[in-house]
C-alpha cells in the first residue's frame, strides 16, 4: 500500500495543483470574461484596472509576444479574444494582483466596449448558414439506397442529445513558475502535459525545451482537461513570463461552469430499415453537432460518433455523416465516451422506434443484431471476437431477462401510479486513439541504489487508477515488490512528446512502456549476473525480489543485486517507447483497422416512474463486461461503476439550460445536478470470465469510458416504464428525460400540449 | 482581530475579520489544505470540518461546510480539520474508504472522512442507511458511490458496542471513539483547553462601537453563498451564541422554535419527533446533513424565496414569526409575513426571534411534497405541505402552502378554505388540486416552465392524501 496515492488521500495529504505551496512572490490572476456571445471588441481600455491597488498588470491580446493561438487540431481559437469575441465567458483580459481579491475587485475598471453581432446556438442554423468546422465526413458500408425498398419496415426521427458538464472536483487549475532562463515551469491540472507545453511555448515565443510542465495529479478530469486546461495554464505563464513573478491561476466553480466546454449537445436524424424478422437492413443517419465557437477537439470526436454509429449491432448497409457545427457557445470538448454516447443514443433511438413500429421488444431486435466474430463496421474493422453476444447471454444467465420483465410487468399490474421498465444496452467501443499517431507513450525507469524504483510516464493519474496499474506492471515485471515502486509526477523534462492521457488508453500504452523500460534494466542484470555465475542469461530469474538461477536460490536478494550492478556500472535506468502495432485508417477512404481491440459487454437498466409526481428513477443497473485479464479488479470495479453513474446523470437530471442569449444559467451544483449518493442507482459488475486475451497490456482491457455508455439504457428504461402508462407513448428521443420532460410525457393533455419535445 | 479558537490540537493563532470564511483561512493563512475547495455554496462536501460546540453535557462535534462558515463564529469553539483526524495508523473511517476502493480522484475523499466521523459522532443509529443519509451533502463524481456505499456497511458493523444517543452526543461517545481509534487523544483534553480560551462575547464585531447594526449571521447557509464577498468586511452578530434564540419548548399547545435554532437540533428534538415524526425525513430532502447542521427556520423565512422549503413547511404548520425591536415584541401569522417577491414584514431594526405554531393532536396529519430535477438537495420546481385535522373522516382544520409557483412562499388560502369541512375521499383531493391550481401563479424558470409547475402542484396536493390517508384512498383512485 505504501506510495499508493489513496493513503495520501484519504488523509488529506495528497496537494493537487492548487495545494503546491506557493513560491514566494506569488500573483493571482482573474480573466475578464466577454459578457456577450458575439460581437466586435470596440474599446478595451485597462489602464484604470491597471492602476488599482495591488494590480501588477493587466494583460491583453496586444501583450502576447508569441502568437495568440490555442487550438490544437485546428489553429482557431485564440488565448485572448482580439477584434471579436466568440462567446459568452471567452477571456478578454487578465488581470494579476498580488491577491485574488485585488484582482477581482480591479477586474470591474477594465473598459470594455463591444458592437453586438447576431449569435447561433442552435447547430442545425449553423449548418445551414454553412458554419462548418473542418468538413463534414460520411462513414459507408454497403448500399442503402438500393436497400431501402426491399426493407418491409422503415421508420425514422430525430434524435437529440443534451450537453454535460463534468464536474470534475477540482476546477481548472495552474501556477506557473518562471525560469533564470527566460523560461516557464508551470504546474497544470491537464491530461495532456505535452500540448500546454507546446501552445506556452508557441504563445510566449519559446521553445517547447524552455518551457516545463508537472502534472502531479487531478482531482477529477473526464475529457474536460485534455484541451481546456490550456488556456489557463497558458495564460498563467504568459502573466509569470511577463512579470518574472510566480502566477497562479485557479477558476471557481461557477466560473468554470460558465466558461468552459462541456460535452457536445447532438441532433441527429436517423433512418432505419428492418426485416420482418428484426435483421437490420439499412440505417442512415446525419449528426449535427453543436462544437461551439471554436474547434477544440471537435474533429476527433466526430470522428469517434461515425466509428459507433452502429454501437453493438452488424448492419450490412449504413451511411453515416456528421458535421461539426459552429456556434456562439465556448468550445464543447472531450467527455468520457468521446462522441460515441452520442451516436450510441442514436442508434438506441432508432431500435427503440423500430421496435415500437414492429411491436416487439427492443431487446429482441437489439439480441438478433449484436455483432458477431468476423462482422465488418462500417469503418472497415472486423470484429475479433464473440464477446458481444457473450456478454448479453451471460447477463441474460444471470438475471433472466425473462423474469425482470415478468416482475416489472407484475408489478405494473398492482400499481395505478408507479410503474417499472427497463432496458437492455450493450456496448461495443474501440479502443486506441482514433488519431493513429497519438498511439504511442513512453516510461523512464530508474532502480536507485537502495533498490527503490522510481517511475516516469506519460500518464497522468486523474482518479482512474493509471498509475496502481503502472505500478503494478513495473512490480511484476522487475520481480520487486509494489511496495519498492513510485510513480513520479508526469512532467514533460521527463518524458517528452506525450500523448494525452485519454481514449482509455493510459494503462495500455504507458504500461506497455514502463514494461518495456523495465525489461531493458531486467535483461542488464540477468545477463550481469549470468556472466557473474557463468551461465546462461535465460537461467537467471528475480521473483519475491530473489534472483534465481534455474529456479533455484542464489541467495542474492534484490538490493543486493541492485548494489553489487551499480558498483559494475550497469546501467540501472532505463527509457522505452511503445506504439500500438497494427492500427492505421485512411481518411480517404474512410476505412482502416482503427483499433487495438473492442471493449464489450452489456447492461440492464431498470427503472421506475411515479406517475404521481411524474419523476423517474434509475434503480438498478447490471452489468457483465469484458475487460480481458484485469490487471487490478478494485480499480476496474470503480471504473465501471462511476462510469455508469455518470452515464444515468447524463441522461436523467444533467440538464444544462442557456439563457436566449446564450449564457448558462445552469452554471453551480445548486442548479445542474449530478447524481448524489441517494440518486446513484445500485450498480452490479459481473466480468466476463475466459474472454479472449486482447492487445491490452498483460491481457488486461481497459474500462476507462466504455461503462459511461450502459447509462444510455437510463433513458430507454425510464420509457419503457412511461410506455406502461401511456401504451400509445410516441417516440420521443430528447436526452436528458428530466422529471419536466417526464411529467409532460405522462401527462400529453396537460397545459403544455401533446407530448412533445419540450424546450432546451 | 485575533479570533481564539481551538483547531485540530492547537490554538492558531489567526487574525482575519471575523466574515472570512473558514475555508480560507485554513488553506491559505495555515496551510491546511486537506480542506478543498470544490464550490464554495455548501453543494459538494470538499471542505468540511467539524465543529465542536461546549454545551453543559460535552462538546457536540457537527460536520459544516467551511466555505460558509464565518471565522466569528469558530470563537471559543473546537475545528476539526481532516489534519486533526489523522493519527500514525489509518482509523477505521479511513481503512474503511480505502479498503472498499471508495477512493479515486480522492478530491471529495477529505470530506468524506469529516463526514463519516462526525457521523460516528452524533449518536445516530449505526446503520449503513444513517450513514448514507450523513453523505447526502457529499459529491462524489468518480465512484457512482457504489464504493462509498460499501466503506459506510464495513464501518457501522465494527461499533457493536456503540449504542445510538438520543439527542446529542455525549463525553462518553467521544471516550469510545478515541479507544477505537476514531479520534486521535487529543479530544480528550479539548474540553478543558476550550474552557481556557477567552469568552468569546454574543457579538462579535470587527470594529468596537461601531453605531451601524451588524449583519446577523445565523446558520450563514444562505448569506455566505451569495454574499460572502461583501460579508468579510462587515460587521457580523453570530446568533449561534444568543442562547435566548435557540432550542425547542412546548407551552400552552404551542411548539415554539428559538429562531437560531439549526434544523439538526429541531429534528432531533424529542418534542419534535413526538409531535411531527415525519419532519426528520423531509428536512433530509430539503437540506444536506451539513448544512442542516448550521441553517436555521428563521434564516429560511428572512431570506424569502418563494422556493424556501421550510417557509412551505412552516406555512402549513400555521407557524407564526414573533418580532423584536430592542424590547418591543409583535407576532405577525407567516402567511401575512410574505408581501412580494423577496419583500417581508420585517423593518431593518427588527429580529425574529421565535417561529410558533400549534402543537398537532393525534387527529392531525402533515405531510410535505418535492419534486427538483433530483429527488434530494435540489431547489423545487414545486413544493407544497399540508396539515389536516380529521375527525371521523372529516377535516376540520387544514392549513395549504406551497413553494415555486408565486412571487412568495404561498400559503394556499383557497384550498384550506375548501378543505374546511370536507371529508376524506379522492374526490376531495381532486378538487383541492383543481383549487389550488386556480390559485398558482409560477414563472418559467431554470427550475422549469410556468406550464410544467402548473400542472405539477396540484398532483402534489393529490400526492398528500395518498401518503396521509393511505386507509381511505388507493392510488387507483387517483391514476
Amino acid at each position: 500500500m505504501k506510495h499508493d496515492d489513496t493513503l495520501l488521500h484519504v488523509r488529506g495529504a495528497a496537494r493537487f495543483v492548487r495545494d503546491i505551496l506557493l513560491p514566494q512572490g506569488t500573483l493571482f490572476a482573474v480573466p475578464l470574461p466577454s459578457p456577450i456571445a458575439h460581437g466586435k471588441i470596440g474599446r478595451l481600455e485597462a489602464a484604470a484596472a491597471a492602476a488599482e491597488k495591488g494590480v501588477a498588470a493587466v494583460f491583453t491580446a496586444a501583450d502576447i509576444p508569441g502568437q495568440n493561438q490555442i487550438g490544437n487540431i485546428i489553429q482557431d481559437e485564440p488565448l485572448l479574444a482580439a477584434g471579436e469575441v466568440d462567446y459568452a465567458g471567452q477571456p478578454v483580459a487578465l488581470i494579476v494582483a498580488e491577491s485574488l481579491g485585488a484582482a477581482l475587485a480591479a477586474r470591474r475598471f477594465i473598459e470594455l466596449d463591444i458592437e453586438e453581432l447576431p449569435p447561433v446556438f442552435d447547430p442545425r442554423e449553423a449548418w445551414a448558414r454553412g458554419e462548418i468546422i473542418g468538413v463534414p465526413r460520411t462513414f459507408a458500408l454497403g448500399d442503402v439506397d438500393r436497400e431501402w425498398p426491399c426493407c418491409p419496415v422503415v421508420v425514422g426521427g430525430r434524435a437529440d442529445s443534451g450537453g454535460q458538464e463534468h464536474i470534475y472536483l477540482e476546477t481548472q487549475s495552474a501556477l506557473a513558475v518562471p525560469r533564470d532562463d527566460g523560461g516557464v515551469k508551470v504546474f497544470s491540472a491537464t491530461q495532456s502535459p505535452t500540448l500546454v507545453q507546446r501552445v506556452i511555448a508557441r504563445v510566449l515565443g519559446l521553445a517547447m525545451h524552455e518551457v516545463e510542465v508537472d502534472v502531479p495529479r487531478l482531482g477529477g478530469a473526464f475529457g474536460g482537461k485534455e484541451d481546456q486546461a490550456t488556456a489557463w495554464a497558458a495564460l498563467a505563464a504568459l502573466a509569470a513570463s511577463r512579470l518574472g513573478r510566480p502566477v497562479k491561476l485557479v477558476l471557481g466553480r461557477q466560473e468554470d461552469v460558465r466558461w468552459t466546454g462541456k460535452r457536445h449537445p447532438y441532433s441527429s436524424d436517423y433512418k432505419i430499415g428492418l426485416g420482418e424478422d428484426g435483421r437490420i437492413l439499412a440505417y442512415e443517419v446525419t449528426f449535427y453537432q453543436n462544437a461551439g465557437s471554436a474547434a477544440d477537439l471537435s474533429p476527433a470526436i466526430l470522428e469517434r460518433t461515425l466509428f459507433h454509429t452502429t454501437n453493438s449491432y452488424f448492419v450490412p448497409n449504413v451511411r453515416a455523416t456528421a458535421a461539426s457545427c459552429r456556434t456562439n457557445l465556448p468550445p464543447y470538448t472531450a467527455f468520457r465516451g468521446f462522441g460515441a454516447p452520442q451516436a450510441m443514443f442514436v442508434m438506441e433511438a432508432a431500435i427503440a422506434h423500430a421496435a415500437g413500429e414492429m411491436g416487439v421488444p427492443a431487446a429482441e431486435i437489439q439480441r438478433r443484431n449484436l455483432l458477431r466474430r468476423g462482422d465488418e463496421l462500417p469503418y472497415g474493422m472486423r470484429l475479433e471476437a464473440d464477446s458481444p453476444v457473450r456478454c448479453w447471454d451471460e447477463l441474460d444467465k444471470r438475471h433472466d431477462f425473462a423474469s425482470l420483465r415478468a416482475r416489472a410487468a407484475s408489478f405494473n399490474r398492482d400499481h395505478a401510479l408507479t410503474k417499472k421498465g427497463l432496458a437492455v444496452m450493450p456496448v461495443c467501443f474501440g479502443i486506441s486513439f482514433t488519431t493513429t499517431f497519438l498511439n504511442q507513450a513512453a516510461g523512464l525507469v530508474h532502480v536507485y541504489t537502495d533498490g527503490s524504483v522510481g517511475v516516469s510516464t506519460a500518464a497522468v493519474e486523474m482518479g482512474q487508477g493509471v498509475n496502481r496499474k503502472i505500478r503494478r506492471v513495473a512490480a511484476r515485471t522487475l520481480g520487486v515488490g509494489l511496495d519498492r515502486v513510485r510513480m513520479e509526477s508526469t512532467n514533460t523534462a521527463r518524458v517528452a512528446n506525450t500523448s494525452p492521457t485519454a481514449a482509455s488508453t493510459g494503462a495500455d500504452l504507458n504500461g506497455h512502456a514502463t514494461r518495456l523500460a523495465c525489461l531493458q534494466i531486467l535483461e542488464r542484470l540477468r545477463q550481469a549476473v549470468a556472466a557473474e555465475r557463468n551461465c546462461p542469461a535465460e537461467h537467471i530469474h528475480i521473483e519475491g525480489e530473489k534472483v534465481l538461477q534455474s529456479h533455484e536460490s542464489t541467495g542474492l536478494t534484490w538490493e543486493a543485486l541492485v548494489a553489487w550492478a551499480y558498483a559494475r556500472r550497469i546501467p540501472l535506468s532505463a527509457y522505452a517507447h511503445y506504439a500500438t502495432p497494427g492500427i492505421h485508417f485512411d481518411k480517404s477512404k474512410e476505412k482502416g483497422r482503427p483499433f487495438a481491440y473492442h471493449a464489450v459487454g452489456t447492461a440492464v437498466v431498470e427503472a421506475t416512474v411515479d406517475g404521481l409526481r411524474g419523476v423517474p428513477r434509475v434503480d438498478a443497473v447490471k452489468i457483465v463486461h469484458d475487460v480481458g485479464r484485469s490487471l487490478d479488479p478494485a480499480v476496474d470495479l470503480g471504473q465501471m461503476e462511476g462510469g455508469v453513474v455518470q452515464g444515468v446523470g447524463w441522461m436523467t437530471s444533467e440538464e444544462l439550460v442557456y439563457s436566449p442569449e446564450g449564457k448558462i444559467l445552469t452554471d453551480s451544483l445548486a442548479t445542474y445536478k449530478v447524481p448524489d449518493i441517494g440518486a446513484a442507482p445500485e450498480v452490479t459488475v459481473a466480468f466476463l470470465e475466459d474472454a479472449p486475451p486482447p492487445f491490452g497490456i498483460l491481457g488486461s482491457k481497459t474500462v476507462g469510458e466504455p461503462p459511461f455508455m450502459y447509462g444510455i439504457g437510463a433513458y430507454f428504461a425510464i420509457l419503457d416504464a412511461l410506455r406502461a402508462f401511456r401504451p400509445d407513448l410516441p417516440p420521443v428521443f430528447h436526452a436528458p428525460l428530466t422529471a419536466e420532460k417526464t411529467f409532460r410525457l405522462l401527462r400529453p393533455r396537460g397545459p403544455e400540449g401533446e407530448g412533445s419535445a419540450p424546450r432546451g | 482581530m485575533a479570533i481564539s479558537f481551538f483547531l485540530n490540537d492547537r490554538e492558531p493563532s489567526v487574525s482575519r475579520t471575523p466574515g472570512t470564511v473558514l475555508l480560507d483561512v485554513l488553506r491559505e493563512d495555515l496551510g491546511l489544505t486537506g480542506t478543498k475547495d470544490g464550490c464554495r455554496e455548501g453543494d459538494c462536501g470538499t471542505c468540511l470540518v467539524l465543529v465542536g460546540v461546549p454545551r453543559p453535557e460535552g462538546i457536540v462535534y457537527r460536520a459544516v461546510n467551511s466555505c460558509l462558515f464565518p471565522m466569528g463564529d469558530a470563537a471559543g469553539r473546537h475545528v476539526v480539520t481532516i489534519e486533526g483526524l489523522n493519527q500514525a495508523e489509518l482509523s477505521p473511517v479511513q481503512q474503511a474508504l480505502v479498503e472498499e476502493g471508495a477512493i479515486q480522484c480522492g478530491f471529495c475523499t477529505p470530506g468524506l472522512v469529516v463526514a463519516l466521523t462526525g457521523f460516528l459522532l452524533s449518536g445516530a443509529p449505526l446503520s449503513e442507511a444513517d450513514g448514507v443519509a450523513a453523505l447526502g451533502g457529499n459529491i462524489c463524481r468518480c465512484t457512482g458511490y457504489a464504493a462509498i456505499r460499501r466503506a459506510v456497511a464495513r464501518l457501522v458493523g465494527q461499533f457493536p458496542d456503540l449504542g445510538p444517543i438520543q439527542g446529542f452526543s455525549v463525553p462518553g461517545r467521544i471516550e469510545a471513539l478515541v479507544k477505537h481509534r476514531v479520534l486521535p487523544p487529543y479530544f480528550l483534553d479539548v474540553p478543558a483547553r476550550l474552557r481556557a480560551l477567552p469568552e468569546p462575547s454574543a457579538e462579535i464585531r470587527s470594529k468596537e462601537g461601531d453605531a451601524r447594526p451588524p449583519v446577523l449571521v445565523a446558520g450563514g447557509t444562505d448569506l455566505f453563498v451569495t454574499q460572502a464577498e461583501a460579508l468579510r468586511e462587515a460587521e457580523l452578530a453570530f446568533l449561534s451564541r444568543r442562547e435566548d434564540l435557540q432550542g425547542i419548548r412546548l407551552e400552552n399547545g404551542l411548539c415554539r422554535v428559538g429562531a437560531a435554532t439549526p434544523l439538526i437540533e429541531i429534528e432531533e428534538s424529542p418534542d419534535i419527533r413526538r409531535i411531527l415524526p415525519g419532519l426528520g425525513r423531509h428536512f433530509a430532502r430539503i437540506a444536506s446533513l451539513p448544512v442542516r447542521n448550521r441553517a436555521t427556520v428563521a434564516g429560511n423565512i428572512v431570506n424569502a424565496s418563494p422556493a424556501g422549503d421550510l417557509s412551505v413547511i412552516f406555512l402549513a404548520l400555521d407557524a407564526t414569526v414573533v418580532l423584536a425591536r430592542e424590547r418591543m415584541q409583535r407576532i405577525v401569522a407567516l402567511r401575512d409575513f410574505f408581501r412580494g417577491y423577496k419583500i417581508i414584514d420585517l423593518s431593518p431594526d427588527e429580529v425574529i426571534v421565535e417561529i410558533r405554531f400549534p402543537v398537532p393532536d393525534a387527529a392531525t396529519r402533515f405531510d410535505f411534497e418535492k419534486v427538483g430535477r433530483r429527488d434530494r438537495l435540489d431547489i423545487a420546481s414545486a413544493s407544497s405541505a399540508i396539515r389536516l385535522r380529521v375527525l371521523d373522516g372529516r377535516i376540520v382544520e387544514a392549513h395549504a402552502a406551497a413553494g415555486s409557483v408565486a412571487p412568495v412562499p404561498l400559503y394556499l388560502r383557497e384550498t384550506s378554505a375548501f378543505l374546511r369541512g370536507q371529508v376524506v375521499s379522492a374526490a376531495t383531493a381532486r378538487e383541492a388540486a383543481a383549487v389550488a391550481g386556480r390559485e398558482i401563479s409560477p414563472i418559467s424558470d431554470i427550475r422549469g416552465s410556468a406550464g410544467y409547475k402548473h400542472a405539477l402542484l396540484p398532483r402534489l396536493i393529490l400526492a398528500h392524501f395518498l401518503t396521509l390517508f393511505p386507509e381511505r384512498i388507493r392510488e387507483e383512485d387517483l391514476a
